[in-house]
């Protein structure tokens, strides 16, 4: 097995379209009481970030997407976008 | 001999021995199944109760489906036995994928505690069969994520086999098409966001969540009705 290098990967994770954000609502209501009255599709989701060592970034993708599907996110009601890159090594 | 219910205790459930009570009350010997333990000990049915299994983290249910004991309770499940989801047990038997859709913020953004009224829609399942269709029972809620939710599919689904068991009469939480409680296809596993077993004695202000409590013993004696 070849040497393992370390990557950054950055999960965000959203409600589906259509999938009410109550908290996002309510958020996007507040902003015009304090003068911007511009903002909408305001959306809250999580982010989770992580370190994972892997062969190369190819497979540093796939893993955290396989997380993503069988834990990190729920598909029901949540979209996921995946981030990697590659730390400096130590 | 009694009907042994198993009811399941992760880190931060918190209504294992409510419902332990309420079902030692009707005659059954109810045990707790430690989450960590790989074994439902033969139970004839398994309660997963409400709390905050593993603190709720990540999301509701989401750590709890991976817990040892829920390799067992998917076998029980599997093979026709009777498995009740209660509030937080009702997010777990969702993620666990042992039953359809998820439990989402109430639409309101508020904890709701409330005695809530529901009706009987489906009494083929093992949380109604006691019941009757159209009953209405005074039961409680207590929860922030109860707002049912799942794909038009599987809705669609859900009506067309009977499968939505219990509605409220009037929505708490945004609950899409007012669920409280449904069933799997094998209508043995069942998951609602009411607390029975809050609604078990006279002093506890209702006592119409027993004939539900009934149900599951009289599911756990003749497991496997046909779906």
């Amino acid at each position: 097995m070849g040497a393992m290098k370390r990557f950054a990967a950055r999960v965000d994770i959203t409600h589906l379209p259509g999938v009410a954000d109550p908290q996002g609502a309510t958020v996007e209501r507040a902003l015009p009481a304090l003068g911007w009255a511009n903002v909408s599709e305001l959306k809250i989701g999580k982010s989770i970030h992580l370190v994972v060592e892997c062969a190369d970034v190819a497979a540093a993708e796939a893993q955290v997407r396989a997380m993503c599907e069988r834990i990190l996110a729920n598909p029901v009601i949540e979209a996921y976008d995946i981030t990697v890159h590659e730390l400096a090594a130590r | 001999m009694s009907v042994r219910v198993g009811v399941v205790q992760f880190p931060g459930t918190n209504c294992e021995l409510d419902a332990l009570d309420a079902f030692d009350r009707l005659g059954a010997a109810a045990e707790l199944l430690w989450h960590g333990d790989a074994t439902i000990r033969g139970v004839d049915a398994v309660i997963v109760p409400g709390g905050f299994a593993h603190g709720d983290y990540l999301r509701t249910g989401a750590i709890a489906q991976f817990s040892p004991v829920m390799g067992a309770v998917r076998d029980h499940a599997a093979a026709g036995g009777a498995v009740i989801g209660i509030c937080n047990g009702f997010q777990v038997l969702c993620e666990g994928g042992l039953l359809p859709g998820v439990l989402q913020k109430n639409a309101g953004l508020k904890f709701l505690c409330d005695t809530v009224e529901v009706a009987v829609v489906s009494a083929a399942s093992a949380l109604t069969n006691a019941t009757e269709v159209g009953q209405i029972l005074r039961i409680p809620i207590n929860h922030f994520e109860g707002n049912y939710t799942c794909d038009a599919a599987t809705l669609a689904e859900l009506r067309a086999d009977d499968r939505v068991v219990l509605r409220y009469v009037a929505n708490p939480n945004g609950s899409v098409d007012d669920i409280a409680g449904i069933c799997n296809a094998g209508r043995n596993v069942v998951g609602l966001m009411p607390h029975p077993e809050r609604a078990s004695e006279a002093i506890l202000g209702s006592t119409d969540g027993v004939v539900l409590l009934r149900s599951v013993l009289a599911a756990a004696t003749t497991p496997a009705i046909p779906g």
